[in-house]
Order: C-alpha cells, then structure tokens, then sequence
C-alpha cells in the first residue's frame, strides 16, 4: 500500500468539508473492495476519509411505501433486517449471499453502489426495484445513477446517503457465481411493482448492471418463468473470459431470469 | 503517525502505526500475535480472521487505524482460563486440520458463525465457509468439526 | 498396561499432538518468525514473458527510503555463486543426456517467464522495499514467447534456451517398442484418446518464506525456510549454489503449511536471502504474497497425451503405446526432469496385465513458470490415461466397465510390469467389489432415472488406480537418473528419565508425524506417547535426512526409526541381561517391562533407561553406557497402494453445474499406524483431484506469456461446497517389502479421482472426452455440441 492520510470525521458535514480540500480523497466505508484493491497498489489516493462508523448513515427504516436503508448499514444487517425480511425479501436474501461472512461485516451499500462493480449484486437490485439514491447533495434515479463499469452519476464530493427501497409486488434474485471469485457471472434480478416490470442484470455486461427490456415486456403480459425462457439476449456486450464464453453468459442469463421469476412466486 | 488504541484479547493495547498498516500486520508485527496468519493478498482466504466487536473480520480487509476502540478477539483470546473453546476442541477431535495454516481463521469464522446460526445443517456450515480456503483437508473433517461443535454449544 | 488398552496403539485413531499449538495460535511458521534488526526482501520480477535485459538502472532506487542493498544477477555472478539445479539426469532415446539451459538465482542477462527473479531490495519495511523495487529501471528487450504447448518445438517457435533446440530437454522412451507394434498389429480393437492433464498451481495456504542470517563470529548461515526437506535443501546450497560449505549452513523449516510438493524444491529466493544476509550483516525476511506464489512455485502436471489401446475380441488388453509431451516451464526445477519420465511412465501398466507398453515422452521448455512435482507427481497423469481409456475401451466394446478391469487386472504376485515396476502385493478386485458395494452401484440405474425426471443427468465414473510410493530404493531410483539416494534415516535417544526423542529426517507440514511416528514408538517401547517427541526439520538437530514428498515418510521414514528401535531393543535387552544376571536370550521385552523368560524377575523400562546412563558395573568392553541409536533405512522395492474410487455425479444440463453426489474411495494402504490421520489425508488428496477435474487451472495468455490465473479471483481454489463429504473404504494387503507392511497414503486421493470423475461427467453426457477442468461452461459447451440423438 502506497502512504496515505488518514481522516475519520465525526458527521457526514464533517466528511463533506475534509472530502472537499484533500487533494485526490477517497471515501472509505466498510473497505471490503477499496483496501484489497490499495494493497495491490492499484491506487494512490491522497486521503481516505472514513465515513464507515458515521452512525447518521448506519440506518434501515421501513416507511409508507418503502425501505430507506442508510448507505453505512453493512450487508449482515441488511440481511437480518426485520423491515427488509418483511417488505423486500428478495433484497434480503441478495444482501446473505453477498461474498462471505466476513466480507458481509464489514462491507455496506453505499459503498457497493458508490463503487459499482460490474459483479457486484446490489446494482441489479438497485435498477431492477426502481432505487432512489439520496446523496449529500441530490435524489438520483437508479436508472441514472449506474454509467457503466466503475463509473456512476457521483460527482467529486458527492456522498451517498440512501437508498430508498419502494415495496416490491414480487421479486427474486438469482446469481450464478463466478467460479474462483465467487462474484456474480450473471446475476438476474427480477421484480414487479407499482413501477411496473424490471429485469436488470449484474456481472455479465462490459458496461455493469443493464436492464433487459425484451425481458420486461414478455413478463409484463405473463409474469412466468416460460415467458422469460425464450427471450434470448444477444451475446454482443457481454464479457468472456475463461470462465465463460459471451453466448454462455446470454444462456445463463436466461436461465437465471427464469429461475427468479419461479422463486418470485 | 497517528495512534490506535483498540483491546485486543481483552487487555488494552495501543501504539503508533502508520495509516496504511493493516490490522493483521499490526497483530502479528507490533503485537506478536502471530497465530492469525496471511495466506493470499486478496482478502479470499480467510486465514486471517479475528472478531471484531463480537464478529468475523477478515484482518486483511481492515487498517488498524480503523479498529480504533474496537473490541478485538484473535485465536489466542479464545480459550478462557486454560480451557479450550469448544470449537477449537471440535478441531481437535475431528481431525479438523492438518497443517494449521488456515485453522486460526477458520476456528474464529466457526465461533462466530455458530453465534449467528446456533442449528446448523452441512448445507449451511458449506456456504458459510465460503470465505475460508483450507487446501490440507478437503473441508470433510472441518464441516464435522464445526456441526459437532455447535452440537456441543446448544 | 499396554498401549492399545490406553487408546495409543497402533490401529487406533488417536489425536493429534500437534494440534494444541495449531489451534490455539501457537505454531511457529517462517513468517512469524521476527529477529532484532531484521531487514525485509522484495523481489523484483519480470513482467515480461521473454526479454533480453539491456540493463538495469538501480541507482535512484538505492537512494530510496528504508532501502539497505540492491542485489542484481551480476553481484550473484560476481560473488561466483552457482545457479538452481536439477537433481535428476534423464536421456533421451539416442542416449544424449538432457539438456540444460543455466537458471541463475537472478536473471543475468534474459528473462524467461513472467514472474522470473529480476533484483533483490533489501530495506527496513517491506513496503520501502516494495517502492524501492518500482524505481528500479529495468532496460527491457521483449522477445515474442513460447508459451502454447502444443506448438513449442515447432522450428519458428521462439527459443527458451539456446542448449535446447526447439525447446527440448529431452525425449525420452520406455518399454518395448517392437513387441508393442507386434501386439498393435494382431489387434482386434484399437482404442485411441488425446488427453489434456491441465496446469495446476499448487497453491498450499502458507505461502513461501525464508529468513536467512549470518553469524560473523563463527562464520556460520541459519536459513529459516518452507522446506518440505531442510537437508537437501542444505546440500544444494553448498555443494551446487555454493552459499557456504555444508557444516557452516543451518537449515531450519519450522511449521510448515502445506507443501504438496510445491516446498520440495529449492527456489531462488531463499538462496538469495541466506546468502545476502552476509553481505549485508543482517537478518533479511521474505514472504511471498498470494501474487508471488502463484507467480513463481513450480506448478504441476501440464501434459497433452495421446494414448493407443490394443485389445483382442474378449476385451483383453494387449499394448499400450503413449505419447506424451510435458511442460517443464522455463527452467528445470528440482526434480523436475523425473517428473513426467519415471515417475509417469513407470505406472502406465495400471492394475492390469498388459504384456506390451511403449511411452515417449518430451520434456518441453516454455516461457512459463518450471513445472515439477505436485501432489501424486507423475502417477496422477499416468493414472488418468489409464483410466480414461480403459473407459473409453470399455464404452467402445460395449463391455461394462466394471468387467473390463476384472477381465484384465493381475492377479499373482509378484508382478513385473513391461514398464520397470514389479508390484509386490494388491488384490484389485476386492477395492473394486467393496468400493461398488458402498456407491450402490446396483441402485444407479434407477437413481439416474429419477435424475432425469427433474431434468437431471447422472453419471458413474470408476478408477482403478496404482501408484508407486514409498520413494524408493537408492539404487533402483540412482540408476534412472537421481542424484540423491532415497532412504531415510533416524536416530532414537533414550533419555535418563525414560523418556524418548526421535529424530527423524522425515519433514511433517500437516501430515501428522508427530502424532504417528509417536504413536508407534511408544507401542513399541510400552511407555506413553507424551513421553516421546518427534524432532524433525533442524539440519542442526537431526542426521541427514531426504525430506517428505511421494508419499514416504510411512513406509521409508517410520521404517528407519523400526530399525533404529531395533536397535535400541537389542541393547537394552544386553543391559537388561547383565542387571538381572540373565542370558540375553532369556529376556522379554513387553509393554513396557523387561522380564527374564520363565522367572519373575523383571525391570521396568525406566528403570532401565537411568541404569544405562548411571552404567555402575557394565562391562565396559561388551556394554557401552548410553542408549542411543541411530539407522539409516533403504527400503528394497517402492510400495504400490491400489484402489478404487467411484464417482456419482449429476449435471444441471441448463447451467452445465456439476454436483458430487457421492464420492467412494476404497484404498488399499497395507498397515495402517493411525486411521484418522490416514483418512484425512485422503481427503485432502480426493479435494485436490476435484479441484484438477472441475476446477482448478494455470491458464497462461498464449501470446504475451501472462499468468491470467494469478489469484483466487481466477485460479479456482475449492471451497467448502464445491466438495461432498466423501465416502472412505479401506482394504488390506501388507507390504512386503517394509518392516511395517505399510504403504503411502499421502497422494491416492489426488491420482485416483480425476479420471472417475470425467468418466462419471463423460458418461452423464454421452460423450467421448471433456477437457479438465470441467467447468460449468465447458459442461454446458460440451452439452451444446451433443450430436441430437444424444441430446434427446
């Protein structure tokens, strides 16, 4: 790891002031991605500011309509959530099968979303249950929010906050893990509510978490597995390695659609 | 540099390290509690977790100066009073490890997984190992170490 | 009372001694090791698959903070420090030996892998060491690489080392070549099959680290290492690399975590850090890290095969013939060169009677990290083409596979093979019969067919697998190549108080010897096994001894302590005699206590160990004072353990996920010391041979040379539920050619299971041949390419 500074501010205020006069910061939360990635020397930020034990984002509240999950609440308490279990189990269960247990007591949303990783589950729930992100300065729409691998609508100095979780009718989340790093090859999720149908996919494409519209429509005239398991995704876009080949991932993609839409009930 | 002051195995400890030491190397390099181990550089293996605040961390994945107040629980904390946890007895009596390279963290990830969910199945104490790779004993003796364990624990 | 009555004897599974400090934090790795002034090593490699080094720049690097040397090729050169050796010489068939590119401990003037050892900075931190590193400039020429196996002896391919035209070290043969061609040509049925056995990192979960120090005073090195064998390390040091001489080296490997095979060898590293440890008059540390291991451990297996089978119209084997070529990587490692040659070849008889086999191999150079032995070395490979076509006979002739292998297992005693091995003791049938018995091979029918109405496949794979373990007689191993003789040795010092140390030359990095050499020593003295302790892995300590590796610290190491126990009885009798005034030949030694035979005169074992060193009144010409014995063992043949696995798997045909339904081992290990231990070690080895069939591979890019699988991030590590608990049998035929009757356990589980594996995967999906590993995407590539009739 390259020398750092080292802040831990005391209120979100405090960390917006101390992320504004560093020099190239990076926000710290549960570290889960960010401090693997500095051992590896794969980044020299100036300052990271520690936002992980800022009690104003460590939070879940259902409300109305919704769940308001703090961006500090780590993915074990997003989990055993009683609001979440309740209103949003498909949420729930994303949130217990995030990485592993260590991994889920430490690491929080905001960070997951902040950092959007193209195998990273919470984006798919994000896009696929109509998320708000609240963040220091702005409401932003999931559909805006996610631009692409590594990269979201945050702007320099910009916090997230919350993210808002409008009640599902019905969803599911299915993942096919990478073998080795047991991230999302393809991960699907699936749900319907008053923002009608979403489909959204993690994991599989070069450009992040995407929606698959062919998807919404067949389950918006049938919401069943069969009306999913014959919409083919065109392996154009989507990564292949050694893991997989591009038409494997479509193929996955299909299967894994399917098989949330039969959890989802 | 700043100073970071946690407990760790119950008794105070504090020290100056810089911002960028690991939690891990500041337990086994300034503390010399070598038992929690560093076994990839990719926070996969698992070898070194400890209990943060009553739960499983991996020691790698977390600086030093971010435990700071926190309650730190390493291998060598575990036993009480000369008398080995019953997990690590489970160890023991099953054969649960060989060269005892990941056993420290996967003994600390044991207890507090039986913390978590006290009626465990194979199934179950499978997926929760996820995070822990042990290459000597192809897990067999270890998922039967730990459901024996929370058998004993109930 | 004796020691079986206190749940010590031998047969019985008692725990391990080991495990108090293991589980409570208290074992002492290399890594934990801290010493006052100690500096930090960081290796600077080469990103570079292939390059000439037009120079290196080192000078704003050694101004850098914390940074205490900077070593290069040329300082190991001009200190006239040798390179890295191979300890075993192989020819080829036109009897040239095989040829050897130099491998210096720094690269001098060419880089050959990615990974390959550029400068050494030693600093106060490792992380001023690591930045130190990233200031070196490196001149850097890159040359296009060899890397695809397949095509590196081509004449266009890009050369690894000029001594060996296109790239190859040798290529060597075995068997009979004309009666092999005689037996084809009267063939009724010929079985052909190309076979893949991937790369595979070894990956044990301590990574590799050294502390070398010097001690001014007394001239003297002390390497601490992860060394599965701290004696031949020693001795390659001195007399080959030339660190220092042999009586002024210590090697120490403490604790070690895991080996399978990867900690045999000794690397560049560790040489570096011993010997600057005196140029810069303090202790220097090196750990890897996850990225350096995967980098730079000698990886394993790595062969492209192609097999004949010739049988007649009952299923009868007639001839074998193989060829095979293996990857060596860039450099010869250790005992890399015996590897894919008499450790493979030797075993391509099976457990079956073929009257013919020939085998060529090429020893092959790649732009790669070296190839050498990793858990099972040779016989895994051998095992799986075996295997493989054996199956693949038996699907083509349409005889059931279980009644192929009968049809052609040997049955007498002993056997000698076409291929140098004569197998000393099995009974194949009965692995065979008990293992279908516990996968309820009759039920399998019906379980597929329930299977296939959840829209399931399933599949049964056997092996029937024999290695050969135990390593090995000296002579027989010497005239086919080692450098080494292959005994063992050890020394038992009765103590005054009664108590026992031995010292062994075995090495235990999780195999459990101090639990097993315990347990048989104090069976056999009658005393306690807290009263004895293994003392292993301290060249300071212990006689020489050859290490851990191919399964033969059971059969070859705990013979040498029976040898020296032995010993220690008949001199203990001879004292026993004078003191009770008997005949020797009148005494007994039993339980613990030495009575004169027919009286009621007897002597407790304490007592008899004080009154050897108290030694009032021996006749000094006919009895020494003291009671310490030593016996170096060179066993008269290797041992053969034999077995049968069976897989069952089922096969998810939309994702291509397979699942191990069961998994059967029946194993054959002669005299088994401690069940638990030997089980465990199973285990581990069947874990292995999974991760081989399903999940693990060393995949470089075939054009830049880079390790695309350099983390556990793409190198698949199995995990807890990729892996079922296992299902262990065992039988029993004794060794005969050990004291013990015991033979090696340590590698079976990793020879035997890949093939059942891809037979059951390959038996589940109608089809021919998948290539290991069978990922889920490979499955499901395999399932999509099915001719339909197959499919449906």
């Amino acid at each position: 790891m390259y020398q750092f500074n080292y802040a831990r501010p005391k209120t979100l205020a405090e960390a917006e002031a101390l992320l504004a006069k560093a020099d190239d910061p990076k926000l710290l939360a549960g570290g889960q991605t960010l401090i693997p990635t500095l051992k590896q020397r794969l980044a020299m930020p100036s300052d990271l500011i520690d936002i992980g034990g800022l009690k104003e984002l460590d939070f879940i509240r259902a409300e109305g309509d919704a769940v308001m999950i703090g961006a500090g609440a780590k993915h074990a308490t997003v989990a055993q959530s009683p609001d979440v279990k309740k209103h949003n189990p498909a949420l729930a269960a994303l949130a217990e099968g995030i990485g592993d247990p260590a991994v889920r007591h430490m690491g929080t949303i905001g960070g997951s979303i902040a950092n959007n990783d193209p195998a990273a589950d919470y984006p798919a729930a994000c896009l696929a249950l109509d998320a708000k992100i609240h963040t220091s300065k702005r409401l932003i729409e999931a559909d805006q929010f996610f631009k692409g691998m590594f990269e979201t609508a945050l702007e320099d100095g910009e916090i997230v906050k919350e993210i808002t979780f409008p009640h599902p009718e019905k969803a599911a989340y299915m993942k096919f893990p990478n073998p080795a790093s047991r991230y999302a090859m393809v991960g699907v999720f699936v749900s319907k509510g008053p923002w009608g149908v979403r489909v959204a996919v993690t994991g599989a494409g070069q450009n992040g978490v995407f929606r698959v519209k062919e998807m919404e429509d067949a389950l918006t005239k049938s919401w069943s597995p069969d009306a999913v398991a014959g919409v083919k995704v065109p392996a154009k876009g989507l990564n292949a390695d050694l893991h997989g080949t591009a038409e494997y991932r479509a193929h996955l993609i299909t299967v894994m659609a399917k098989r949330a839409v039969a959890a989802a009930g | 540099m700043p100073v970071v002051a946690m407990t760790v195995n119950g008794k105070p400890a504090s020290a100056d390290v810089e911002a960028r030491t690991l939690l891990v190397h500041y337990i086994r390099e300034q503390l010399g509690l070598t038992g929690t181990h560093v076994g990839c550089d990719t926070s996969q293996c698992g070898a070194c977790v400890v209990h943060v605040d009553g739960r499983a961390v991996k020691s790698c994945a977390i600086l030093a100066v971010q435990a700071e107040g926190a309650e730190i629980v390493t291998v060598e904390g575990l036993a009480k009073n000369g008398e080995l946890h019953p997990v690590q007895q489970a160890f023991r009596e099953h054969h649960g490890l060989q060269c005892g390279f990941c056993t420290p963290g996967m003994i600390m990830t044991a207890v507090d997984l039986i913390r978590r969910k006290p009626n465990l199945d194979e199934k179950t104490v499978r997926e929760e190992l996820e995070g822990n790779i042990c290459r000597c004993t192809g897990y067999h003796n270890i998922v039967k170490a730990i459901l024996a364990a929370s058998q004993e624990m109930r | 009372m004796s020691n079986a009555a206190i749940g010590e004897g031998i047969g019985q599974p008692v725990r391990r001694k080991e495990d108090f400090r293991f589980i409570t934090g208290n074992g002492h790795y290399t890594d934990d090791i801290a010493r006052p002034r100690q500096t930090w090593a960081y290796f600077l490699r080469s990103p570079h698959a292939h390059a000439k080094i037009r120079g290196i720049d080192t000078k704003s690097a050694e101004t850098a903070p914390g940074v205490v040397a900077i070593f290069t090729g040329k300082h190991v050169a001009d200190d006239g420090l040798g390179g890295l050796i191979c300890g075993w010489t192989v020819s080829s068939k036109d009897g040239t030996p095989m040829k050897v590119g130099p491998h210096p401990i720094l690269a001098v003037d060419t880089v050959r892998y990615v990974g390959d050892h550029v400068a050494m900075v030693v600093a106060e931190t490792l992380a001023e060491a690591r930045s130190a590193a990233e200031m070196i400039d490196v001149d850097y020429e890159t040359l296009p690489a060899a890397v695809a196996l397949a095509a590196c002896q081509s004449k266009d391919a890009p050369q690894v080392h000029p001594e060996a035209p296109r790239n190859t070290c040798f290529e060597w043969e075995l068997g009979n070549k004309s009666e092999t061609e005689a037996a084809f040509a009267k063939a009724d049925r010929i079985v052909k099959l190309d076979l893949t056995n991937n790369r595979l990192i070894p990956n044990a979960m301590e990574p590799r680290a050294a502390l070398g120090e010097y001690d001014k005073g007394t001239g003297t090195y002390t390497l601490h290492t992860t060394s599965q064998n701290p004696h031949v390390a020693r001795l390659v040091l001195s007399a080959f690399v030339g660190v220092a001489p042999e009586h002024k080296l210590r090697v120490i490997a403490p604790d070690v975590g895991g080996g399978f095979g990867s900690k045999i060898f000794i690397y560049a590293e560790e040489t570096a850090c011993v010997w600057a440890a005196a140029k810069v008059g303090r202790p220097i540390k090196w750990t890897a890290d996850r990225s350096e291991a995967f980098l730079s451990d000698a990886h394993g297996r790595d062969h492209l095969s192609h097999a004949e089978l010739a049988l007649d119209k009952n299923g009868k084997f007639l001839a074998l013939r193989v060829k095979t070529v293996a990857n060596l990587g860039a450099y010869l490692s250790t005992f890399s060169a015996s590897v894919p040659t008499y450790l493979y070849g030797t075993l391509l008889s099976g457990q079956y009677d073929i009257p013919a086999i020939y085998v060529e191999v090429d020893g092959v150079y790649t732009h790669t990290a070296p190839v050498d032995a990793y858990r099972g070395a040779g016989r895994p490979e051998a095992t799986y083409l075996v295997e493989r076509i054996v199956e693949t006979a038996a699907r083509e002739t349409g005889i059931d596979p279980a009644e192929i292998r009968r049809r052609n297992f040997i049955r007498s005693f002993p056997h000698q093979t076409p291929v140098i091995m004569a197998y000393d003791a099995g009974d194949y049938e009965a692995s065979l019969d008990a293992a279908m018995k516990a996968a309820d091979h009759k039920g399998f029918p019906a379980r597929k067919a329930e299977a296939e109405k959840r829209g399931k496949l399933r599949g049964l794979g056997f092996s029937s697998y024999i290695e050969a373990c135990g390593l090995a007689p000296s002579a027989a191993v010497g005239s086919l190549g080692a450098g080494v003789g292959l005994w063992e040795s050890a020394e038992v010092r009765v103590n005054p108080t009664g108590n026992v140390e031995v010292l062994t030359g075995s090495h235990s990095h999780g195999q459990g010897h101090e639990t097993t050499f315990a347990q048989l020593v104090a069976s056999r003295l009658g005393i306690p096994m807290e009263q004895v302790e293994i003392v292993h892995g301290d060249t300071d300590k212990v006689q020489f001894g050859m290490g851990t590796y191919g399964s033969r610290s059971g059969a070859v190491g705990m013979s040498a302590i029976v040898k020296a126990l032995d010993k220690i009885e008949t001199k203990a009798k001879k004292i026993a005699a004078h003191l009770m005034e008997a005949a020797v030949e009148d005494i007994v030694f039993e339980n613990g206590t030495f009575t004169v035979q027919g009286t009621d005169k007897t002597m407790p074992w304490a007592q008899l160990a004080l009154s050897a060193y108290t030694a009032h009144g021996f006749p000094s010409a006919e009895i020494e004072p003291g009671l310490k014995e030593g016996a170096f063992y060179d066993p008269t043949n290797f041992t053969f353990p034999a077995g049968c696995h069976i897989c069952e798997v089922e096969i998810d045909p939309d994702t291509g996920v397979t699942r191990i339904i069961n998994f059967v081992a029946v194993d054959d290990f002669g005299t088994i010391i401690n069940p638990m231990i030997v089980e465990g070690q199973v285990h581990g080895g069947i874990a292995q041979g999974i991760g081989q069939a399903l999940l693990e591979h060393g995949v470089y890019d075939p054009e830049s040379g880079q390790l695309i699988t350099g983390s556990y991030m793409d190198y698949c590590m199995p995990r807890a539920d990729d892996l079922p608990s296992f299902n262990l049998g065992f039988t029993k035929t004794v060794c005969p050619s050990n004291p013990l009757g015991m033979k090696g356990c340590g590698e079976a589980g990793a020879i035997a299971s890949p093939p059942a594996i891809i037979n059951a995967i390959t038996d589940a999906l109608g089809i021919r041949d998948i290539e290991m590993p069978a990922t889920p995407a490979r499955v499901w590539a395999a399932i999509q390419s099915r001719p339909r009739a197959a499919a449906e």
